[in-house]
């Protein structure tokens, strides 16, 4: 199980869809390829944008399917934060 | 008609003053710029007029009564008693202001005694005009986020960190504005091709207790941005397809990209329609403003038109976007419940798409 604390990476206000970007391909993505879990540690993290997490996740589902997100455990959300990260998964499950 | 289709503008013009330009064949004849003759082949300078008042709800002369068209040159004036703007005004005139550079601005002297506030907002170092006044140290600052340009991804994120203690708000406050500053800005750096970035500022109003934003940038704008992946033949109808959830001229493919899922601005004019506030767009020559809604009317739609709403299609071209949002803090619904909203609305609308393109068997 590998676990990516985010606060340290994007600070309280997650919204910068670079360092999103760079934390799925740098360290989601091969852990996913070494049939790796992943724990995604929002502890500190106070909100995030919707962009963020489409750029944190999106790309995930499309490439290894819905499936992926029983290999993702998303941890110590908020209330808002959870709700963003289910607007994503939801609407991805929508699209081709 | 015919002076737009035959003369070029370098032989036609022999005297040029403030309204009105004189051809050779035609000497003495005064003809009004903006009535007839095509404003392409002239380079008439901008005029800009500061109201005495202009906010969402009444900006529409304002953006009426200045002509875009050829930007060589900027001449600013103001209401000699009161100037009480809205940010989004500021940043239009800031983001023209780096577009054409000092010399070609002309800004006339401030005397309104308001005058102070266009300085704090530091409107004139973004024009490169020395305005002359001076503001004592123990003036109260206000809450305010003056003109502010971001260029990069990195600077955004450090602009985020550093505003929202400027603003003085609650954690609660703070959720949206800072949401809606990241995503506007972000869409400025990603699609609109600006050389100068986003242009952007804030200000708190204590009586109405509202927080106002403006954004503007001078880049491809909407219809080009959109046009990439759609085929919009308006600015109007561009700016239908950029507020609608899903749809992002990046990609033509539901869910976007890994990078864009065309949901920024939806979001944005989601947060503004339950706070029943104001939120206006404007691109080309297009204006969409949303207007307030009555309380126990407060749906969202994933078609913009629908909401209540006006536009116009004839203002004058704006080369780029620009956005403007109110936030009102007494009405400021908790961030979660408005998000239960938009993930309704939002999955209906894929749902309503994904059903019209069905394909049905055709039987005989």
């Amino acid at each position: 199980m590998k676990t990516i604390r985010l606060l340290k990476l994007v600070g309280s206000f997650a919204e910068n869809k670079d360092i999103a970007r760079d934390i799925r391909i740098k360290d989601i993505v091969p852990a996913l390829e070494k049939e790796e879990d992943i724990t995604l540690d929002f502890e500190g993290v106070e909100s995030a944008t919707q962009s963020f997490i489409h750029a944190l996740i999106s790309d995930l589902i499309r490439r290894y399917g819905i499936e992926v997100l029983d290999k993702i455990i998303f941890k110590n959300c908020n209330d808002t934060v959870k709700k963003i990260i289910s607007i994503v998964a939801d609407y991805m499950q929508e699209t081709d | 008609m015919l002076f737009r289709l035959f003369i070029p503008s370098n032989i036609f013009i022999y005297n040029t003053y403030r309204d009105y330009i004189c051809c050779y064949f035609c000497p003495g004849f005064p003809v009004k710029i903006g009535t007839f003759i095509n404003k392409q082949a002239f380079p008439v300078d901008m005029r800009i007029h500061l109201p005495n008042s202009a906010f969402l709800g009444n900006i529409d002369p304002v953006l009426r009564s200045f002509d875009t068209s050829d930007p060589s040159e900027l001449e600013i004036t103001a209401n000699k008693k009161w100037i009480s703007v809205h940010p989004v005004v500021l940043s239009m005139i800031a983001s023209l202001g780096l577009k054409l550079g000092p010399s070609n601005i002309r800004c006339e002297k401030m005397e309104a005694r308001s005058k102070h506030y266009l300085e704090r907002m530091k409107l004139f170092s973004f024009l490169g005009v020395k305005s002359g006044i001076r503001i004592t140290e123990h003036e109260p600052a206000g809450r305010f986020v003056p003109l502010t340009q971001i260029k990069k991804s990195d600077e955004l994120t450090h602009f985020i960190t550093e505003m929202v203690p400027l603003l003085h708000l609650e954690p609660k406050q703070a959720e949206p504005i800072r949401y809606v500053i990241s995503e506007l800005a972000r869409n400025v750096l990603e699609h609109s091709q600006s050389e100068h970035g986003a242009i952007l500022c804030a200000q708190y109003y204590k009586k109405s207790n509202i927080i106002r934003i403006g954004i503007a940038d001078t880049g491809i704008g909407i219809k080009s941005s959109i046009n990439v992946s759609h085929k919009a033949k308006t600015d109007l109808e561009a700016i239908k397809l950029a507020l609608t959830p899903g749809i992002t001229g990046t990609t033509r493919r539901e869910g976007g990209t890994e990078y864009n899922a065309g949901a920024g601005l939806f979001f944005i004019k989601s947060i503004a329609k339950v706070n029943r506030d104001f939120f206006v767009i404007y691109s080309g020559n297009a204006l969409y403003k949303l207007l307030k809604s009555s309380p126990e009317t407060i749906k969202l739609y994933a078609d913009p038109f629908r909401d209540r709403h006006s536009k116009d299609e004839k203002l004058p071209y704006w080369q780029g976007t620009i956005v403007g949002v109110d936030i009102s803090l007494n009405a400021t619904k908790k961030f979660s419940i408005l998000l239960d909203l938009i993930r309704d609305i939002y999955i209906k609308a894929l749902k309503e798409r994904r059903k019209a393109r069905y394909r049905r068997p055709r039987f005989i």
